[in-house]
């Protein structure tokens, strides 16, 4: 076994100047992309001007975060079996898409999730909700992927103190705001489309080489890998990770129920939806995301193994990134430190990409229901409009900076879990009763959104995992009595409950001629001007 | 894949199966617009075209929706509870809940081409009906 690490003084230039390369193509492309960026449709839907393909690729790029490239293939290595498990849900999840909602939400909205839900409702207090949840689980996602990003340098650039991890965050936080700014929704989207494929061909590549070296068999880098882990032949079976007691099975199952309902919630991925031009390009999308996805996460479980047979979870687990330098230890152990700084160029440019769509659909959220629609009642100049949007970016890439310098050092996977978990509570419910149920109407619409917002964000706050355990944020008090990590399998058919009660309890009568309107236009178009 | 390059073709390829359909003739029937010309949205959502739509739409969605999920779930809770069926070996070392994991790649990737080619010979159509019931031509 070789005896230096991956983060040596040499590799540490390769990966800066790789990475710095990235940066400025990127940078480059962004600034080419935004000539004509400047109405309220460029900024937001980037003119919904792609294509089925690209948005396709582009969102995979949203899910292909860092957390779950390092996380998945880390979690695989480390746990075997229950990491597998995990990326199951991230591809099962995007048939929620496909079929219920990205063809609906295409022909219905223009910019935000708020356009859809306030569609026939009251437009001030449900914009301003939608908005609240938007922000909620944009900013709970983005502190995850930023906390990520501290712990991706600590292993690649050998950045060991809190000081530098955190100039390393505000060094993402600031690019990814130039990028908003510049860009807009086209250059970010740009950004995503580069990032996906380079991120695509490194796994591809990483897996042919490793089936070639296994001659073509899975069963032999399962059985190598299990060789060298603790854990023996039981890293094949599932219950490494979840199978300790009978409430930390339950908390998988509620996990898996977050996943595979929360991933076509999360507002940035309901936002590239209008980034095509119709509801035919809109399902184009997700079959492209889809397969992307199918194929990513098929490389990925032969990655997890494949680091576990060179590598070993000894010296993966006693990496400075720990889990999540898995991937990383095995580009090394490959091809050595061109291909280390490779991968974890990628991997940067990964949470750049994902913070970088965040950020703009929060800030586009703020603008477009907060600013233009509650404060200015709908009569908001678009130029106005845009500066707010552009003013939000800035303070929501702050509040990231801020936040994830806070939780450097937490679990990645946990927190996007938890962002999932709120987004399948707040979103999900409301979203498909007002597709799909003729009578819901305005009081049901706040009850869902602020039923499932609050009991997941109250559940989380006295879960497990803020305190009283040994990997909570906070372990040295203990004020949870909620028993589950995930809070899902409680907030989510909460959230379909108020939807329900809110609704028949209300003596407001859904409007039938605007639900008329809306039932039409999402199947068909009509009226929303797009073809 | 829908192909989308030539959209103007396609439109008049489209098998012409309900009434009323748009073509670049008079319409056979009044269209369903109010008198500045904008749509009847309750007029069309109580149309026959409007309606089968809507029928074929979620006679493939609900169902196959429910189908998925049960049997991620399953997927899902088998894991979780019933470790031993799932860590028989079958292949090698691969072993049941392996092989059942793939399978939802598999069965994933199979019904999204499945809805895709549905919704492209089955949806698509109706949705160019319906859309001649207000006046829209498609180019």
């Amino acid at each position: 076994m070789r005896v230096d690490g991956p983060a040596t003084d040499g590799n540490v230039a390769i990966n800066i100047s790789v990475f710095a390369v990235f940066v400025l193509i990127t940078l480059y492309v962004v600034y080419r992309a935004s000539t004509r960026n400047t109405t309220a449709a460029d900024y937001y839907a980037a003119g919904s001007s792609f294509t089925g393909p690209q948005n396709g690729i582009a969102l995979s790029g949203d899910f292909l975060s860092a957390a779950s490239f390092l996380g998945i293939s880390g979690g695989i290595a480390v746990h075997g079996y229950d990491g597998f498990l995990y990326s199951v849900g991230w591809v099962v999840a995007w048939m929620m898409g496909l079929m219920l909602i990205a063809e609906r939400l295409r022909n219905t909205g223009r910019f935000t999730l708020g356009d859809v839900l306030s569609f026939r409702m009251r437009q001030r207090p449900v914009r301003a909700a939608a908005a609240n949840a938007t922000l909620v689980i944009s900013l709970f996602y983005m502190i995850a992927q930023m906390a990520g990003a501290g712990a991706l340098m600590a292993l690649l650039l050998d950045v060991q103190d809190r000081v530098g991890q955190a100039v390393v965050i505000a060094v993402v936080g600031v690019v990814m705001v130039v990028y908003v700014l510049v860009g807009g929704m086209k250059g970010t989207t740009w950004v995503q489309i580069i990032k996906a494929v380079l991120l695509l061909l490194c796994v591809s590549f990483l897996t042919i080489f490793l089936l070639g070296k296994f001659g073509f068999s899975l069963s032999a880098i399962m059985e190598t890998g299990s060789r060298n882990t603790p854990l023996g032949a039981k890293v094949l079976d599932p219950g490494a990770l979840y199978g300790g007691s009978e409430l930390s099975k339950l908390d998988f199952v509620s996990l898996a129920l977050a996943l595979v309902l929360g991933v076509t919630s999360l507002p940035h991925v309901l936002m590239r939806f209008y980034t095509v031009p119709n509801a035919r390009e809109a399902r184009r999308s997700v079959v492209w995301a889809t397969l992307l996805m199918a194929t990513f996460y098929l490389c990925t479980l032969v990655i997890g193994f494949g680091a576990l047979a060179l590598v070993g979870s000894e010296k993966i687990a006693s990496a400075p990134g720990g889990e999540n330098s898995a991937a990383p230890l095995l580009a090394f152990e490959v091809g050595g430190a061109v291909l280390l700084g490779v991968v974890a160029a990628v991997a940067f440019a990964t949470i750049l990409a994902v913070v970088a769509g965040l950020t703009l659909t929060a800030s586009a959220s703020f603008a477009h229901d907060v600013y233009a629609n509650v404060i200015k009642r709908g009569t908001a100049d678009p130029r106005s409009e845009i500066r707010v949007a552009r003013l939000t970016a800035i303070v929501v890439g702050l509040l990231s900076i801020v936040g994830g310098i806070a939780a450097s050092g937490q679990n990645v996977a946990f927190l996007v879990a938890l962002a999932l978990a709120l987004a399948a509570s707040a979103n999900l419910p409301t979203l498909l009763f007002s597709l799909f149920w003729r009578r819901f109407n305005t009081a049901g619409t706040l009850w869902s959104i602020y039923g499932g917002l609050t009991s997941c964000v109250v559940l989380i706050i006295f879960s497990p995992a803020m305190s009283g355990a040994p990997n909570s944020i906070f372990p040295g008090v203990d004020f949870h009595w909620f028993p589950l990590g995930n809070p899902g399998i409680v907030s989510i058919p909460l959230s379909f409950l108020c939807g329900w009660l809110g609704t028949l309890l209300s003596r407001t009568e859904a409007d039938p001629v605007k639900q008329a309107e809306m039932e039409v236009r999402s199947m068909t178009g009509i009226g929303s001007g797009l073809n | 894949m829908t192909k989308a390059v030539p959209r103007p073709l396609d439109s008049r390829l489209t098998p012409n199966r309900g009434r009323g359909f748009a073509t670049f003739d008079e319409p056979a029937q009044p269209l369903l617009v109010d008198e500045e010309g904008n749509p009847d949205f309750v007029a069309i959502q109580q149309s026959e075209e409007f309606k089968a739509l809507r029928r074929r739409a979620l006679v493939f969605i609900f169902p196959m929706t429910a189908l998925f999920l049960t049997w991620y779930l399953t997927y899902v809770v088998a894991s979780a509870y019933a470790h031993d069926f799932m860590s028989t070996r079958v292949l090698g070392v691969v072993n049941v809940g392996i092989l059942l994991g793939l399978l939802q790649f598999v069965t994933t990737v199979a019904l999204t081409l499945t809805y895709a080619r549905y919704a492209r010979r089955k949806l698509d159509p109706q949705v160019v009906v319906v859309r001649g019931l207000a006046g829209i031509v498609e180019e």
